[in-house]
């Protein structure tokens, strides 16, 4: 059964290691004319001038921002919704979770344009506030936390669905008041669902493209678009890549950091190890998946 | 055994439907931008040519460019601009010499205006003309005057001058979203050389826009014929035959609203879209035949119809709808095509520098 081993490795090395490997080689390249359009080379100057360039910098740093801003919306929003939903009735729970789902049945890009529809300037939401929202840093973040929130929701459920409740019937026999039952038990329990959130939700946004573009303001220069810019405005690959080094970089070393961070408070509070590797693995997971999905996005146009 | 014999079949089904599509096959795959060709034109041929077409659009050149420079897109006719795209996909070798031995109706095109795209395409080899058009202003003229009497109507300094674009401002400015078309105009606007990278050039340039940056309500990628024709804004810099056919969209909603194009007194760019073939297409023959097909006066005048374009065809002089054919912004007459002005092949530094000086411009600061 040895091979059933060799099938991730081997799934890991054609998906993750040989596109990064092959975005590693085109950052390292020449811009040139030609079908593709670069020389293979062995030149840092791209690598250097995105370190460098206070565009770069700044854009990575307001994607930071952006993604970190919505994530911790989306947090808030969602931790008492799987809250409550884990406390529902067994007999709604499914119905609720259905609910936090069923906008995944609509393609994307639909849901999206019905946004613009209701954030435009005649639309439903603009009436009611006499404020213009399209185009607005609002109706990105609008947009971001609407589509990644149920990415929130629903692993912190299913961290919080599995709490023994005999815990805190313990605490509150031993009169823990509600409050200190949540901080002391609920909320260091539900810390690895919270961390597979958080990295679900701030490691695409930090990438994330179509949103900015479609409900965002023009002043919104997320790296997502300089990425852009630098494939196809100006059919520069090698740069491109490098911008996508970078990001790849950032990416691995927040999660990363994340990792360090819950490791620390779970020895704190002193739980069990079979935990921890749960985290470490699907952060490990989250880190390959975000690669990917900076690699296609490098690639899909 | 009947099923095995069905499985069989169905494997063999696939495969066939897996191999790549081979020249004999009768279709020709064409990326042409929105908007742009009389979907009727596309029919008729394949009822007359036994070809069939699979019909695909773009809106933009980036990613006409950026699928080419991929290399097998799969196309067997594009619709590149003659600059910036078509000469850097000649330089690039992603695009093939056109065989014009079976383009009979090469000879229906307009020797002078081929001969200004050669310096694009030196000799006229890799493609003849499609259509053309300038970049200027489209102008809600009545509410434009409402706001300023004495406006400008015909100068690049109704949105240009600071001082003029901020009185104009409360009715609606749409810029289009496109370094390579708005930079050369305004460089021409200030006297500098419409190719020019120069840092100092391109300084001015960026003090120009910055100066009318919080005029502007929106950026248009793909033209602003919506925002026109509906009223929202009254003054847009936009390709003509976007303008036009806004112009018509208004006129046939009856909404009360007049739009009309200018190409500003100080000069527009004219841009000419060029049909060519990928180097490595796989139904050049067909190609061909689509590319003789539409060069045929009868077919182009249809397009020029349908799209508010000229062409490059003067024998569809006779053929075209008058009201177009009278229209100086459509066919501009001979003094007028003197003010117009082409641009020259660019270097990917100064595509770099635009691209930086366009996000500093759209970021505002």
């Amino acid at each position: 059964m040895r091979w059933v081993i060799g099938l991730p490795a081997l799934w890991l090395l054609v998906l993750l290691a040989a596109p990064l490997a092959i975005i590693a080689v085109i950052a390292l390249a020449v811009p040139a004319d030609g079908i593709p359009p670069y020389d293979l080379g062995f030149s840092l100057d791209n690598l250097w001038l995105v370190a460098t360039d206070p565009l770069y910098r700044d854009a990575l740093l307001r994607s930071l921002r952006v993604a970190g801003i919505s994530t911790l919306i989306c947090l808030l929003m969602g931790f008492p919704m799987a809250l409550a939903i884990s406390r529902a009735a067994p007999r709604w729970q499914n119905a609720l979770l259905l609910a936090v789902m069923l906008p995944f049945w609509t393609g994307f890009l639909m849901r999206i344009n019905a946004w613009i529809g209701i954030l435009a300037d005649d639309g439903l939401i603009a009436r009611l506030l006499g404020t213009r929202l399209l185009y607005t840093d609002a109706a990105m973040y609008i947009g971001i936390v609407y589509t990644y929130l149920p990415f929130m929701v629903l692993p912190i459920y299913a961290r919080l669905s599995r709490l023994d409740p005999a815990l805190m019937e313990a605490a509150a026999d031993l009169g823990a008041p509600p409050w200190r039952v949540f901080v002391r038990i609920i909320l260091p329990l539900s810390l690895p669902g919270v961390a597979a959130g958080v990295a679900l939700v701030f490691v695409p946004a930090i990438g994330e493209y179509v949103i900015p573009a479609l409900l965002g303001g023009p002043q919104a220069q997320l790296i997502g678009k300089v990425l852009w810019d630098e494939f196809f405005a100006n059919r520069d690959w090698p740069t491109a890549s490098a911008v996508a080094v970078w990001l790849l970089l950032v990416l691995v070393v927040v999660p990363g950091s994340i990792v360090r961070v819950i490791r620390w408070l779970r020895r704190a509070h002193a739980v069990s190890g079979a935990n921890r590797r749960a985290v470490l693995g699907s952060t490990a997971s989250l880190c390959g998946f975000s690669a990917i999905s900076i690699f296609l996005s490098v690639l899909r146009a | 055994m009947g099923m095995v014999a069905a499985a069989i079949r169905a494997v063999l089904l696939f495969l066939a439907l897996g191999l790549p599509a081979r020249a004999q096959d009768h279709v020709v795959n064409i990326y042409n931008w929105t908007d742009y060709i009389d979907p009727a034109v596309l029919t008729a041929f394949t009822r007359e040519t036994g070809i069939s077409v699979r019909y695909d659009v773009f809106d933009s050149l980036e990613t006409l460019e950026a699928k080419l420079l991929a290399g097998h897109s799969g196309y067997d006719v594009v619709l590149p601009s003659n600059e910036p795209t078509m000469s850097r996909l000649i330089r690039a070798g992603a695009l093939a010499t056109i065989d014009r031995s079976k383009v009979p109706n090469w000879k229906n095109l307009d020797t002078a205006l081929m001969k200004r795209v050669e310096s694009s395409d030196p000799g006229n080899k890799h493609g003849a003309i499609y259509l053309w058009g300038s970049i200027g202003l489209g102008l809600n003229a009545d509410r434009l005057r409402a706001l300023l009497p004495d406006a400008p109507l015909d100068s690049w300094a109704l949105l240009l001058d600071p001082v003029l674009a901020r009185q104009v401002a409360p009715c609606g400015i749409v810029m289009m979203d496109s370094a390579i078309d708005v930079i050369p105009s305004v460089l021409h606007y200030l006297g500098r050389s419409p190719d020019s990278a120069a840092p100092a050039d391109l300084d001015a340039v960026s003090k120009t826009l910055m100066a009318i940056r919080p005029y502007i309500r929106e950026f248009a990628s793909g033209g602003a014929l919506e925002a026109m024709a509906t009223g929202q804004v009254c003054l847009a810099f936009d390709y003509s035959g976007d303008v036009i056919q806004a112009s018509n969209r208004a006129r046939e909603a009856a909404n009360g609203i007049t739009i009309r194009y200018t190409a500003p007194k100080e000069g527009a760019e004219i841009g000419f879209d060029m049909l060519a073939i990928p180097s490595d297409a796989q139904h050049k023959d067909e190609a061909l035949a689509f590319i003789n097909y539409v060069l045929r006066p009868e077919v182009m005048a249809r397009i020029t119809d349908a799209t508010h374009y000229a062409n490059a065809v003067p024998a569809t002089r006779a053929l075209v709808r008058p009201e177009l054919l009278n229209d100086p912004n459509v066919f501009p007459t001979d003094t007028e095509m003197e003010r117009f002005f082409t641009i020259g092949p660019s270097a990917q530094p100064a595509d770099r520098l635009r691209t930086r000086l366009w996000a500093r411009f759209k970021a505002g600061g």
